[in-house]
């Protein structure tokens, strides 16, 4: 099952169902529901199961949209299509306000956060005088389309379905694109995305305001097929449940939205019409079954249903040929000799615990660094700090003759400064170019609207050509499609390296590349660091497998407890005293 | 707004912030030992002050059922896992625990003419249905779960809290009840009328939070749940079961949940839908204290209470609005003072 068919036979089915006859009303009005939450639901895939912030209060949202076209209509007479990118826009603002005050939240604090929100936002509608407190507002008109009014349940199933197949497309397109990637490293891949030069607040804004306007759409679909609202659909047990029908489908997936959305409004139907009965009560007692549902399918399928069926049908994912682009513009090199780096008396403190201890040091274009000492010497918090993941405590570090202190990672990156990880970060169920191609997040502009229109087409080619370029360089040209998370520990490793490369560095600061790599490979990468350093890249490397340092750096600077012991060439170091007391435990 | 009105607020704003200050204890204590953010807290409230109100009407409480239909469960899974692990002569105790306690309970309840027992006997009655449900909602739903993301966990406690929610409509239906009050004294202090029930609601919660203070310094048990709350790894290195910390937690936290229904219900109103926002209060308060720090979660407790107290008296229809929104000054200030760039589990 591919999913070239899978979208115009979904269209085609679409297109018939309600022109059949023996499809009961009752259907119709069933899919027409369906449509409104996958709308949402689309939404929250996005937010949540891609973006990693768990949000409550779409209900909200829905509402917003509602509301602003309802009191539009009905106060002033606007036109319904006038009132739609007014309610989008609306909409789009207020989660934006919301989003910029609430989303620098940390993970727990954040869907807390929505629940609060979602149930100020619901009271404020029940109270509003303007608005119809409680009972809300009636009357609203009915959407004409070139004279046509869409006043049946069959022809509004065509206004709402495209508005789904719309968002549809403009998610997976957004989520195949240079942004998409961005806003797919969020969850588990912040640091990692932010050394590559993205800035995640803004894409976790983005992904929020574009989950809140999706939901204003269903909003403003909302109001004109019912032609009534009040604030019972926007409260925070609704927002609430477009979470679970997420969770149901599959939150990670796009085609989990309408499934998750299906699945859970016909299921509800059902148990609104049996429970009471079968009690012989009335009452919402469909939400015991829906906890108990969820409780059950996090326990034994958390991915939720999409993800099983693509396994009964044993789906592969689509490879794609790279294609052949031309090349994206690269930095000018430095001139050989200018000093690239200069460390000038760091120092990084952790409580007590001096962790750099006014350690200087400096380098020149084209040359290799080796940064040795025994484990716990600091080696890692000086990259951390150049980096810009830990502010120093004192001290000076300068790039190029700029002082990097207090900048961001991603701006620290942003001028050249390509590194990996002494534990590797890397989004394990994207494929390995799609990794790779981060690193060059900052040598393209393509953004979030130009992707879901499929604009930057050229510029995305000229990302994967430059991601698949530097795949190749380091010896992974056969993985290209593979999963990242299914290579080994050194692949993954190297990996790495081709993403810091994307970043078209100046600096290269590597941390262990060689660990669990065997002879012949480290014998490769060493051939394609000693290449760079030729074409005028400084490399940084932290490394414990001595041959390795030996053989590669030209100089080498030895750490211990944070202080700096010692800095030569490695055969100077390799017959320092103070060195070997270091590393031996005294001359032997 | 006079002096007397003020103090009238002030007073109410103490008691209920009383109960959000227990609630909030509650929910930080199962944050930090199992990671847990506890939504359905607020159930236990609800479920309590109903099942007492129930009895005083002289009918026999449907969370009975439910404390059942949970121990069946929980036996199962019980008895499947004794069967697994060979420890098949658990079964006898596991059964008596989990089957023939509620069995045993809901034939006592059966020959007690419930309505006309002293009120303390009925809150006992109901401490005994109520809180063993704590336990029992952990096996179910958190325990196979342990190691899950804390975002993983919030969606089932929501689940749960759903179908809690739902429950309740199912055992007491759609109207509310109120408790008979534990007193009718006053106390004139002043222009001031104290009443004697805000002083058995502060007077109980200070007593539970010395209880709670002293579990956790002065008993082997309190300290493994702290042990737990600062490291769990290593906890479980020298011997805490997260299992056995697991379900101490869910028993007190059912404890403290069931006891603030029963203070609350004699000044309150309770639906079977309440629990959630009184619930939801505790929480504001508990993230105050960034849901970490009890000393002041409690102070934040009181601080909501007083806020909706007079919130209601100036503009009654956004009460809910401005307590809600109180969340947001201090999610900020929470955020802006922890500045870092954050790596998220998973």
């Amino acid at each position: 099952m591919r999913e070239r068919y899978l979208i115009p036979a979904f269209v085609a089915i679409l297109a018939v169902v309600p022109l059949l006859p023996v499809v009961p009303e009752f259907w119709i009005t069933l899919l027409n529901y369906i449509g409104l939450a996958a709308i949402v639901v689309l939404g929250i895939v996005l937010l949540t199961g891609i973006g990693g912030l768990v949000s409550f209060g779409q209900a909200a949202f829905v509402g917003i949209g509602a509301y602003t076209t309802a009191y539009l209509t009905t106060a002033y007479g606007m036109s319904p299509w006038l009132t739609l990118p007014i309610g989008l826009a609306v909409t789009g603002v207020c989660a934006w306000i919301i989003g910029a005050i609430t989303l620098r939240l940390s993970g727990h604090f954040l869907p807390l956060s929505t629940l609060a929100w979602g149930i100020s936002i619901y009271f404020v509608f029940g109270n509003i005088n303007a608005l119809g407190r409680h009972d809300g507002l009636t009357g609203i008109p009915v959407v004409e389309f070139f004279g046509l009014e869409l006043m049946s349940g069959r022809r509004y199933f065509y206004l709402i379905w495209f508005f789904v197949l719309l968002a549809v497309l403009a998610t997976k397109n957004l989520l195949d694109s240079r942004p998409g990637r961005a806003i797919r490293a969020l969850k588990g891949g912040g640091v990692m995305a932010e050394s590559c030069g993205v800035a995640t607040e803004r894409f976790r804004i983005l992904i929020f305001v574009y989950a809140a306007v999706l939901a204003g759409l269903s909003g403003w679909l909302y109001a004109h097929l019912q032609r009534a609202v009040n604030p019972t659909p926007f409260g925070i047990g609704p927002g609430i449940e477009y979470l679970f029908m997420a969770v149901i489908g599959g939150a990670g997936h796009v085609w989990g939205a309408l499934l998750g959305a299906g699945i859970f409004t016909v299921v509800e139907d059902v148990l609104q019409d049996v429970l009471p009965a079968l009690l012989g009560r009335s009452g919402h007692f469909e939400i015991i079954v829906f906890g108990v549902i969820m409780v059950l399918l996090l326990q034994y399928a958390r991915d939720g249903l999409w993800p099983l069926i693509l396994q009964a049908v044993n789906h592969a994912g689509a490879r794609r040929q790279v294609p052949a682009a031309p090349p994206l513009p690269a930095r000018a090199k430095p001139q050989a000799e200018e000093s690239v780096l200069a460390v000038r008396r760091a120092r990084k403190e952790f409580g007590g615990l001096v962790a750099v201890n006014d350690v200087s040091f400096e380098m020149r274009a084209g040359e290799i660094l080796g940064l040795i000492g025994p484990n716990g010497a600091g080696k890692s918090t000086i990259f951390n700090v150049i980096t810009g993941l830990l502010e120093a405590n004192g001290g000076e570090i300068l790039f190029r003759g700029e002082r990097l202190n207090g900048l961001p990672p991603r701006e620290i990156a942003r001028r050249g400064v390509g590194r990996t990880f002494q534990h590797v970060r890397l989004l394990p169920a994207m494929t390995v170019l799609e990794n790779v191609a981060i690193g060059a997040h900052l040598r393209a502009r393509s953004g979030a609207v130009a992707a879901m229109l499929r604009l930057e087409r050229r510029q995305e080619a000229q990302l994967l050509a430059e991601a698949a370029k530097q795949l190749e360089r380091v010896g992974l040209g056969a993985y290209l499609h593979e999963q990242a998370g299914n290579l080994a520990l050194g692949q993954q490793r190297i990996l790495e390296i081709a993403r810091a490369l994307c970043v078209d560095p100046v600096l290269l600061l590597l941390d262990e590349p060689a660990a669990g790599l065997r002879y012949k490979e480290k014998q490769a990468l060493a051939a394609v660091l000693k290449q760079l350093r030729d074409e005028g890249v400084s490399i940084l490397l932290v490394e414990h497998d001595m041959d390795f340092v030996m053989g590669l750096t030209d100089r080498l600077v030895v750490l211990d407890f944070g202080t700096k012991l010692a800095e030569g060439q490695p055969r100077e170091i390799q017959t320092n005293p103070a060195v070997l007391e270091a590393y031996l435990g005294g001359v032997a | 707004m006079d002096t007397t009105i003020a103090a009238i607020l002030l007073q109410d704003g103490i008691t209920n912030g009383a109960i959000y200050a227990l609630l909030a204890l509650a929910l930080v204590l199962i944050f930090a030992v199992t990671r847990v953010i506890f939504v359905p807290q607020g159930e236990f409230v609800s479920y309590g002050a109903l099942t007492v109100a129930a009895m005083q009407y002289g009918v026999m409480p449907g969370t009975v059922w439910l404390l059942l239909g949970a121990g069946v469960l929980t036996a199962l899974l019980e008895l499947k896992r004794a069967f697994g692990a060979g420890e098949l002569r658990r079964a006898p105790r596991i059964l008596a625990l989990y089957v023939g306690y509620p069995i045993g309970l809901w034939l006592l309840l059966r020959s007690l003419p419930l309505g006309e027992l002293p009120m303390a006997l009925q809150i006992a009655l109901m401490l005994a249905l109520i809180v063993p449900l704590g336990p029992m909602i952990y096996r179910l739903a958190f325990q196979p779960l342990a190691e899950a993301s804390v975002l993983v966990l919030l969606i089932v406690a929501i689940a749960v809290h759903f179908a809690l929610q739902g429950l309740g409509l199912l055992f007491f239906g759609p109207e509310g009840s109120r408790t008979q009050a534990f007193t009718d004294l006053l106390f004139d202090v002043g222009v001031l009328s104290i009443s004697g029930q805000s002083l058995f609601v502060v007077g109980a919660t200070a007593l539970l939070i010395v209880a709670l203070y002293l579990f956790f310094e002065r008993t082997l048990y309190g300290k493994a749940l702290r042990a737990t709350a600062i490291n769990r790894v290593g906890a479980r290195l020298v011997g805490v079961s997260i299992p056995l910390s697991g379900t101490l937690t869910f028993t007190l936290a059912a404890l403290i949940g069931a006891l603030s229904g029963a203070l609350i219900g004699p000044i309150t109103t309770i639906y079977y839908d309440s629990g959630f926002l009184i619930g939801l209060k505790g929480f504001v308060a508990a993230i105050i204290g960034g849901l970490v720090s009890y000393p002041i979660a409690a102070a934040g407790a009181i601080l909501v209470g007083v806020m909706e107290a007079f919130a209601a008296f100036w503009t009654s229809e956004f009460k809910e609005v401005i307590v809600f929104t109180l969340i947001i000054p201090v999610l900020l200030w929470r955020s802006l003072t922890s500045q870092h760039v954050e790596e998220e589990e998973e």
